[in-house]
């Protein structure tokens, strides 16, 4: 039986405006999201006494030598490498630290630098498996393997561009509404219809743009972000799974499927009370196979759903609301944290031009790090700011 | 020097490198619980035994999905855009993702995978079509990966002698577009010569390996031309160490069989590096006809054997100066062929027209070390199995 997690909250959300290229490193990215955290919450350094950080191009230092870089003395470290799952990890890491006393106030960084070159040698060296078995195969990166996954689904349950296409277009016009995002112009189903192909079946806007930039939230005890003023938000359950279904012959599923009923009973809700919804969508099909595995709809109903429902901050279905990586730009890791900030900020009320009406609770998903042919790491989180 | 493709491999995966270069479809299988995985680790993932060894699988598979790359982060691929891959499900367990040949169908689909060395000299995988068909072998995915001699020129030093004739014949049987062949001697008339320069792809041109301002001078004239060279010129003579005073004879097969490839490496080497994955006409291969006496040394055939090891040693160095403009260097490495050097041994013996056709099926398959015939093949597996059992062998 799992513990509860009582008591633990999550604030301040902030997040480094994205670039498409910089020349810092990412060290740099991950100081400002940690020097904005402590402007955010008005904390002194001294104040965070826990710290997670996660990124692809800190390399050749983790965790522990960015204390240094920052001058932080924590009690309480985790390094989370886990790509898009990074989010949802890290918050779990983190709850337990500080529902058992190990750390007060845990800060949780996420950020990654992008220099012209840098994305292809991510690629190359990204794992094992991928130097060995996928790179050589036309260095495609995520492209070609989510090209794989996105033509197996679209011929197994009848998917068509024209429902990528709508949750694309949804999610631009959320970007519209959210400053930070790297998309300005709103997006048409035409133009995303007749975009050039990149890897078919995937066409331009089906591909996130990676970018530099950083994301970070607080996670430390109700009781503490009361004494010190901090708006904030409960977790009331969460799941975790990786390289669940191992022997699919090609991905269909991930994680959640297994374990998603322990998610619902521990936060005492189900899929229908959620006001919103954040999940990983580096590529749309990610996004149908999470609504499926979570429980908002049947397996293989992806395209139905998509279909019956209309995804802008204001519509039955809000998703995705900051405009998700496909509109706000994919800054590495910080991909991974993107929509548990943009949950935060619905549920704080600071998400001005985009804001869910009452958006009470939300549910955020992550999913990571495609090691050879599918994402092996997944986990969820539902947030909600009742009483 | 051109563009090759990603060449970082882990340590572990160069197995299927050596599987490869054999031209086999292995795969990394668990010698405790028998499963077949890829890619290749350390351990098995079901049963963590680390007794594990590359096996030959079979090679049947399922299409699951295809894409056709529009954009690559690699600048190989970028200049060879639109570039098909495909996910396949093997018979023998793991899904695996493949370069896709343009004539397989669809998914789902029945597909064929084999494991070809690319033009860094690595291995890849290859989605081709279930049912072979007559021009498979143009595809132009498939030609990134081959050294078919179809549409190519090319240099056979020796056509003098019966493997020399066997050679030409098969390669222009197999479409090459031009063929020199060398003759050393030119005034001296050997039987077949005359016939096959009937051939209308062959020219004759005068080559004497053991010269080498003869060797520079031909380089000069089409070096820039050769898309294959095959270094063929051989002097086989059947003594030991005892059995014969003095190194002269020694000397003359060292100067032919080692010395011969060094003037040849010096003077083709370089043009030909220069037009590595030069497009689509390029050159492709240089070929060593060794022996199966460079592994171990033949008593019988003592200096022989030695000037064949030095051989073989060379063509690695060779092979490690062309491997960056990928250009393949496939060496050859036949037990005794049936000629008048090797009277003495009994059968089997390799037919000269075994053997050329064997290295025209090499070059079509991308093979980087052949051993053709039954007493080469087994003496590849004497000699993988137990280097010194194998010495022992030969001397008794």
């Amino acid at each position: 039986m799992r513990q509860p997690y009582h008591g633990v909250v999550l604030a301040a959300p902030v997040t480094v405006p994205y670039v498409r290229y910089s020349i810092r490193s990412a060290h740099w990215w991950l100081a400002r999201a940690f020097s904005s955290l402590l402007e955010k919450s008005k904390l002194k350094k001294e104040e965070i006494d826990g710290l997670t950080v996660s990124s692809f191009t800190l390399a050749p230092d983790t965790a522990i030598g960015f204390t240094q870089h920052i001058g932080l003395s924590p009690r309480w470290l985790d390094h989370v490498p886990l790509g898009g799952a990074s989010g949802v990890v890290a918050l779990r890491r983190a709850a337990r630290a500080v529902q058992a006393g190990d750390a007060e106030i845990v800060a949780c960084l996420a950020g990654d630098t992008n220099h012209v070159d840098s994305f292809r040698l991510t690629l190359a060296n990204f794992s094992q498996f991928a130097r060995d078995a996928v790179y050589p195969y036309g260095a495609g990166g995520p492209n070609a393997s989510f090209a794989f996954l996105t033509a197996h689904y679209m011929q197994r349950y009848g998917a068509k561009r024209e429902d990528f296409g709508k949750l694309c277009v949804a999610q631009r016009a959320n970007a519209l509404k959210y400053s930070h995002a790297l998309f300005k112009k709103p997006l048409t189903l035409d133009e995303y219809l007749n975009a050039r192909p990149i890897a078919e079946p995937l066409h331009l806007f089906d591909c996130v743009m990676p970018c530099a930039g950083a994301e970070a939230f607080l996670v430390l005890s109700e009781e503490k972000a009361r004494t010190i003023g901090l708006p904030y938000v409960r977790l009331l359950g969460t799941i975790e799974w990786h390289n669940a279904f191992s022997s699919d012959p090609v991905q269909l599923r991930a994680g959640w499927a297994l374990d998603r009923e322990e998610l619902y009973t521990q936060a005492g809700r189900s899929p229908n009370e959620m006001h919103f919804v954040q999940v990983y969508d580096d590529y749309p099909v990610i996004t149908l196979m999470q609504l499926e595995d979570l429980g908002f709809c049947g397996k293989g109903e992806g395209p139905a759903f998509v279909r019956e429902h209309r995804f802008t901050w204001d519509g039955d279905f809000p998703l995705n609301t900051s405009g998700g990586q496909l509109s706000a730009g994919q800054a590495g890791a910080a991909g991974g944290f993107l929509g548990m900030v943009e949950a935060i900020r619905q549920l704080t009320g600071e998400a001005p031009g985009r804001q869910v009406p009452d958006a009470k609770i939300g549910l955020v998903s992550g999913f990571g790090m495609i090691n050879y042919d599918r994402g092996l790491g997944s986990g969820a989180a539902i947030l909600s700011s009742d009483e | 020097m051109p563009t090759l493709p990603p060449a970082a491999r882990s340590r572990v995966a160069l197995g299927l490198t050596a599987a490869a270069a054999l031209g086999r479809f292995e795969l990394q299988q668990c010698r405790d619980c028998g499963m077949v995985q890829y890619p290749p680790r350390e351990s098995c993932q079901r049963c963590l035994s680390v007794r594990l060894s590359w096996t030959r699988q079979d090679d049947k598979g399922e299409l699951l999905a295809a894409t056709v790359l529009h954009h690559s982060n690699d600048l190989f691929f970028r200049e060879r855009l639109p570039w098909r891959l495909g996910l396949v499900k093997l018979a023998c367990g793991p899904t695996v993702v493949a370069h896709l040949h343009a004539d397989a169908p669809p998914a789902p689909a029945k597909l064929r995978v084999a494991v070809r060395l690319d033009r860094a000299g690595l291995a890849v995988l290859v989605g081709l079509p279930d049912k072979e068909n007559v021009n498979m072998a143009d595809d132009r995915q498939l030609r990134e990966f081959t050294c078919d001699p179809k549409h190519r020129k090319v240099l056979v030093t020796d056509g003098k002698s019966a493997v020399g004739q066997a050679l030409v014949k098969a390669l222009a049987a197999a479409g090459a577009e031009l063929i020199w062949v060398g003759h050393a001697e030119p005034w001296k008339r050997l039987p077949g010569f005359d016939e096959l320069q009937k051939l209308p792809q062959v020219t004759a041109v005068p080559l004497d390996v053991t010269d080498s301002k003869n060797v520079r001078e031909l380089a000069a004239e089409i070096g820039a031309k050769v898309d294959i060279l095959v270094s063929n010129a051989e002097l086989h003579r059947t003594h030991g160490i005892a059995s014969r005073q003095g190194v002269e004879t020694a000397r003359a097969e060292m100067d032919v069989n080692y010395f011969g490839l060094l003037r040849l490496a010096q003077e083709f080497g370089p043009p030909m590096r220069a037009r590595g994955a030069d497009g689509v006409a390029s050159a492709v291969a240089w070929v060593n006809l060794l022996s199966i006496y460079a592994l171990a040394n033949f008593p019988p055939h003592g200096t022989f054997s030695a000037s064949k090891a030095a051989a073989q040693s060379l063509a690695q160095c060779l092979r490690a100066e062309m491997r960056p403009a990928g250009v393949r260097v496939v060496n050859v490495f036949p037990g005794p062929i049936d000629d008048e050097w090797n009277q003495l041994l009994p059968p089997p013996k390799l037919a000269p027209a075994a053997l050329a056709t064997a290295t025209v099926g090499a070059l079509r398959e991308g093979v980087e070390d052949l051993y053709p015939g039954d007493v080469a093949q087994e003496w590849l597996e004497r000699w993988r199995d137990n280097p010194k059992a194998l010495e022992r062998e030969l001397s008794s």
